[in-house]
């Protein structure tokens, strides 16, 4: 075994001391926060460097795609040992660099954004922490493993989403996360008890015997369950409600655009490049799973009920979270939405086409995202602390460096033709979604989607960057530093936004970088990515690029035509004032008021499960004051009534009944002091009567 | 050595008595050495246990030939891990009731009366030892919770001695009945624990007398719906007791259930099995939900308990190993953790504040006032969730992996209480300590600054954070002393079936 399998661990578990000591140390140290924070980060990320080259170059090889395992015992459950440990396979790999990588820049970029917050320490040693817990999923070769470490990535997540919590939207933001990420972990939770009682292991991958071999598959594709399903159905669906919770899929998407409300780097981080996509991560882990007992599609792709309902989860989020991005004004809100839009865009690629269809968008995602993550950070820090579109406008012209990567991240988001990343992730899940042999509706939705996404995202970046400033307006309404308490000192004297410092400009730079050039190692001509998660062989053929290229045609005449409405509508025609009607608003304000509202589903929520929850714990509550507790005083009254009775028997019969029986005694005693007077005759007469009376008793007494 | 733990407990209570009336700190400081040379033993005696899994016998004397009760103390890996977590309660305890001012020599004799006679309890294998160890912890609890107490403490002490006795009757019933049938069927007459474990009990017999002895258990382990007892119990006693009474005397109950009840009658646990765990899960779930209305910080955790005992009682009606185990290492984690919880509303916020009221702690900011008690309480809460990371995690764990194999359906019923035990301790996290609230009146608390938190109680939280962490994160450390006893023969007639 090599010593990096043996030692992946060391991966996750620097951030994990990292976060610790920040933690114990009770003065502010910034440098020594942010530093250990970084600098275990980076250690990090060159470990991860080295798992990956260990895994190259393994292309059509006999054993397929690199895989090694490392366990070791932890406890014994009922007789039988539970086993922890982790996996070095290239999915670990690509999912350890790309965290690594990406969370590497946004922790450097977060140096700038909260140099000026007073808890600048407890938000590094979150994110540390966070870093550790997102690295323990990558890595575990066990779902008890990995189900811990998503644990603490929720965890982290309450908190950082949370971190400004005395503002009241925050705090209740981060309730809300957690709360139903925690009903998607539910499922998860099930899924591993239901998993653990069917196969009696938990490990992933162990020579054989571990619950994604065939062995394992095909005894739990053996038996069914409820409506036929077969088991191995039946706990994927489950694990896959847990995905769906922590990617903010329908319907359990309603957490993540207000997890909006943590600091922007977190947002970036965790709702953009990591945390989200922990969700399509774990369902590429578990994809055997979810593949067996697959009747193997025209184009290759399993077909099975699982990774049916993943698709059309996946689909449908995609479409609805988009539409819903058209109609938002909050520039992190917008982004938000298309996340859960791409999010599903990546569940469909898993279902329609496989691991490496997903995973491919997936990690072109998390570099382009996080670069429009962090470049809104940029812009909301330049305009102080402004959210709101409507009141930005003109910014190309004060922050060109920030203007120039955002225009990078949003043509990558967009699928913009050839150059840019998106365009060939997302192409490769078009494509498949149109071989898919079960249904065309996805394809179509995800057609429909594209074209969604370059109109809303052009419609932003002309709001944000061309155009006029407008945000004047607002100083002149509501007095100065009003929203910028934490850099008055510098903004005070210039109201214009500003460029970020280099410390921020620098990771949007590089990030920008690879939103480009990723793309061009998953091309139809050039699958590498393909052939790398799945161990085969590939080599360059252009002729490939002919035969999509009708595909990858219809694909960029829908993002163009998205990109040019969106201009026409916004870039052409700039709004004037912020309090403006929107054009849509203008055009069609009835479904403008329903994608601003969200389809209400918040509403929805609200009046249903809220309420009923609330229902129910109430009449809990009423019934043990006024039941149980009812029960309790009524044995307590009876029992005082009767203590009552008793002292009033006590009393009135009992004492009477003495004093009576004393007085009766008194007189019979007087009586049979008279009867005892020795003359024997009448004892004899008494005698001879009573000796009557009872022969006469038992003559007639005992007559059957 | 561990029948130390008794004798050390009850000679503190004597030198307790013996001290002048009005020297506090010689109380506290005797009540403290006493605690903690318990603990030790505790510790020092469980670790000297070289074979968990065999019942090993510590005294063992004539107590009253005529009836054939004895003097047997004894114990096994399940008394190991309940007699370390009363050793870790008991010292903690003290630490948050460092200042108990009223009557304090008084206060710590009861405390340690109660204490020792719920080591007696754990250590017993005599049924009648047992039970009277076991009613001897009632008179202690009582007074402790109305002469210390608050809110409605006399009402909340009437209750949990009423429910208390309601629930040794019922126990003393079915005793006296297998006392008559296991003479008739021994030959002689017999007490012991062990002996009774192997009698064979007609099958009728078990059907009607097991429920009347577990029952009898259960109302103090918290058993939905004969559980009021406790919310209102943990209210209004004071902090150490709450922390006892959650932390070990619950424990007492669910102990009694496994020890004397199922133990005896395996044949009857299997006919009541689903219904056991059907109350269980009611417990989960409805404890969960009336934990999410309340306005009374310490009626959160109060319910919190009873949801959390709901485990330990799933486990138990699960019948197998996996889930006796979770719910043995249930039993201690919940003890650790209710413990916890309970010192930080009731020593660190209470004592402070003078309310437990969510409407006037959300107005006073007590997470910045306090920023130990807030960090502790989150640590406490992520614990009390079941975050992995802590014991909780782990008992919880394999309770439903045990019932799963048994009650499929409920263990998802079970799953709602997990998803909203997360909603009401987040609630009362905010609510507690980080709230959004603005403060109405900003001078108030500058006028009294909250007096800061004191060693003693630094000391403790630290004590109960470690032990939960320590135990979520290596869980062999316990699971070595429970897990062999599930495979002895002791347990082999309730864990196989087929004995009759």
């Amino acid at each position: 075994m090599i010593w990096i399998v043996k030692n992946l661990w060391l991966i996750p578990a620097l951030p994990l001391v990292a976060s610790g000591i920040i933690a114990v140390n009770k003065q502010p140290k910034r440098k020594l926060a942010a530093g250990l924070a970084i600098g275990s980060m980076v250690a990090a990320f060159l470990l991860s460097l080295c798992a990956f080259a260990a895994t190259l170059g393994h292309h059509g090889g006999e054993h397929g795609a690199f895989r090694e395992v490392f366990g070791f015992n932890w406890i014994q459950f009922g007789g039988q040992w539970m086993d922890l440990g982790w996996v070095l396979d290239p999915l670990t790999a690509i999912m350890l660099v790309m965290v690594t990588f990406v969370g590497t820049l946004i922790f450097i970029f977060s140096i700038g954004y909260m140099a000026h917050d007073q808890n600048f320490m407890r938000f590094f040693c979150f994110l540390a922490l966070f870093a550790s817990g997102m690295l323990g999923v990558v890595i575990a070769n066990n779902l008890l493993l990995l189900f811990i470490s998503w644990e603490i990535v929720g965890l982290t997540s309450y908190l950082l989403i949370g971190f400004w919590y005395h503002k009241p939207s925050a705090a209740a933001a981060a309730k809300k996360a957690f709360i139903t990420t925690r009903i998607g972990d539910l499922g998860l939770l099930l899924g591993m008890v239901w998993l653990y009682a069917e196969t009696g292991t938990l490990n992933f991958y162990d020579h054989g015997k571990g619950c994604l071999e065939a062995s394992a598959l095909s005894q739990m594709l053996a038996h069914a369950t409820i409506g036929g399903l077969a088991v191995s159905t039946a706990i994927g669906l489950l694990i896959f409600l847990g995905a769906v919770g922590k990617s903010g899929q329908l319907p359990l998407h309603v957490w993540l655009p207000d997890a909006m409300e943590g600091p922007t780097p977190v947002s970036a981080l965790i709702h953009a490049a990591t945390m989200v996509a922990a969700g399509v991560f774990l369902v590429a882990r578990v994809y055997p799973l979810m593949a067996a007992g697959a009747l193997v599609g025209e184009h290759g792709a399993p077909v099975t009920t699982a990774l049916t309902v993943v698709t059309w989860v996946g689909a449908l989020t995609a479409i609805f979270a988009a539409s819903i991005a058209v109609a938002q004004n909050d520039i992190k809100r917008i982004l938000a939405y298309s996340t859960v839009s791409q999010l599903g865009y990546m569940m469909m690629g898993l279902g329609v086409g496989g691991v490496a269809v997903g995973m491919f968008h997936l990690i072109t995602h998390a570099f382009f995202k996080a670069l429009l993550f962090l470049g809104s950070a940029s812009v909301i820090h330049g305009c102080h602390e402004e959210q709101d579109i409507r009141k930005m406008g003109g910014l190309k012209k004060y922050m060109p460096i920030t203007f120039a990567v955002y225009a990078v991240g949003m043509l990558a988001l967009s699928g913009f033709p050839l150059f840019f990343s998106g365009f060939w992730s997302k192409d490769e899940i078009l494509h498949a979604a149109h071989g898919w042999s079960v249904s065309q509706i996805p394809f179509y939705l995800g057609c429909t989607g594209a074209l969604l996404t370059a109109f809303y995202m052009t419609r932003q970046v002309a709001l944000v960057f061309f155009g006029a400033y407008r945000g004047h307006e607002k100083e002149s309404s509501h007095g100065h530093s009003a929203h910028s308490h934490s850099h008055s000192s510098e903004s005070s004297h210039n109201h214009d936004p500003h460029e970020s410092p280099a410390v921020m400009t620098v990771p949007l730079v590089i990030l920008a970088g690879f939103a480009i050039v990723l793309g061009f190692v998953g091309t139809p001509a050039w699958p590498w990515f393909d052939g790398y998660l799945t161990g085969e062989a590939i080599k360059l053929d252009f002729s490939k690029l002919a035969e999509t290229a009708g595909l990858m045609g219809i694909s960029a005449l829908i993002v163009i035509s998205g990109l040019t409405l969106g201009w026409i509508l916004y870039g052409n025609r700039q709004r004037k004032t912020a309090g403006e009607k929107d054009v849509i608003e203008a055009a069609v304000p009835a479904i403008f008021k329903v994608l601003q509202n969200k389809y209400y589903v918040d509403e929805f929520y609200d009046a249903t499960v809220i309420r009923f929850n609330a229902f129910a714990a109430w009449f809990c509550d009423f019934a043990d004051q006024w039941i149980f507790g009812g029960l309790v005083l009524i044995v307590k009254y009876i029992t005082i009534g009767l203590a009552w009775l008793y002292k009033f028997t006590d009393e009135y019969f009992v004492n009477l009944g003495f004093d009576v029986g004393c007085d009766s005694l008194r007189q019979s005693g007087k009586g049979l002091s008279h009867l005892h007077a020795g003359r024997v005759q009448t004892y004899l007469r008494i005698i001879g009567v009573a000796l009557v009376a009872l022969i006469l008793f038992l003559i007639w007494g005992h007559k059957p | 050595m561990l029948a130390w733990t008794i004798y050390i407990t009850f000679i503190g209570v004597l030198v307790l008595m013996l001290l002048p009336r009005d020297n506090a700190r010689a109380a506290r400081i005797v009540a403290l050495l006493t605690a903690v040379l318990g603990c030790a033993v505790a510790f020092v005696g469980a670790i000297q246990q070289t074979n968990p899994g065999e019942v090993t016998t510590i005294v063992k004397a004539d107590w009253i030939p005529a009836i054939g009760a004895k003097y047997f103390l004894a114990a096994d890996g399940i008394s190991l891990v309940l007699v370390v977590l009363t050793g870790l309660a008991a010292v903690t305890g003290i630490l948050f009731s460092w200042n108990i001012e009223k009557r304090t020599k008084e206060f710590f004799a009861f405390y340690l009366a109660l204490i020792g006679g719920v080591y007696g309890v754990f250590l017993s294998f005599d049924v009648l030892l047992l039970f009277v160890f076991y009613e001897l912890t009632i008179i202690p609890k009582y007074f402790l919770i109305a002469r210390w107490g608050s809110t409605r403490k006399e009402y909340g002490a009437m209750k949990l001695a009423l429910y208390s006795f309601v629930g040794s009757h019922l126990v003393l019933i079915g005793m006296i009945a297998a006392w008559v049938v296991a003479k008739g069927q021994l030959g002689h007459a017999s007490l012991n624990l062990v002996e009774l474990s192997q009698v064979a009990f007609p099958i009728a017999f078990q059907h009607w007398v097991f429920p009347l002895v577990f029952l009898g258990f259960a109302i103090l382990a918290g058993l939905w719906p004969f559980h009021t007892w406790a919310p209102t119990g943990h209210v209004a006693a004071p902090t150490a007791g709450s922390m006892l009474l959650a932390g070990v005397v619950m424990k007492l109950g669910a102990y009694g259930c496994l020890r004397v009840a199922m133990l005896m009658f395996p044949e009857g646990v299997r006919m009541w099995q689903g219904e056991i765990a059907c109350l269980a899960v009611g417990g989960i779930v409805y404890g969960a939900g009336v934990a999410l209305v309340q306005k009374d910080f310490k009626f959160v955790i109060g319910y919190s308990s009873v949801s959390h005992m709901g485990f330990v009682l799933l486990g138990l009606a699960t019948l197998n190993t996996i889930g006796l185990d979770g719910a043995v290492l249930q039993m201690f984690s919940h003890g650790i953790i209710a413990g916890l919880l309970f010192g930080v509303v009731g020593r660190m916020v209470y004592d402070r504040t003078h309310t437990r009221d969510f409407n006037d702690l959300e107005k006073m900011n007590v997470g910045k006032l306090l920023p130990f008690a807030g960090i502790t309480f989150v640590i406490a809460g992520i614990a009390s969730m079941g975050l992995p990371g802590f014991s909780g995690f782990v008992a919880e764990l394999q309770v439903l992996m045990g019932a799963w194999a048994v009650f499929p359906k409920l263990t998802i019923l079970s799953g709602i209480g997990i998803v909203v035990g997360v909603a009401y301790t987040l609630r009362a996290v905010q609510k507690g300590f980080y709230s959004d609230v603005p403060a109405e009146a900003p001078h108030h608390h500058h006028e009294h600054p909250l007096e800061p938190i004191s060693l003693p109680e630094k000391v403790g939280a630290v004590m109960l954070i470690g032990a939960s962490l320590v135990v979520g994160l290596f869980p062999g450390l316990l699971m070595n002393w429970i897990e062999p006893c599930f495979k002895s023969s002791l347990f082999k007639r309730l864990l196989e079936g087929g004995s009759l």
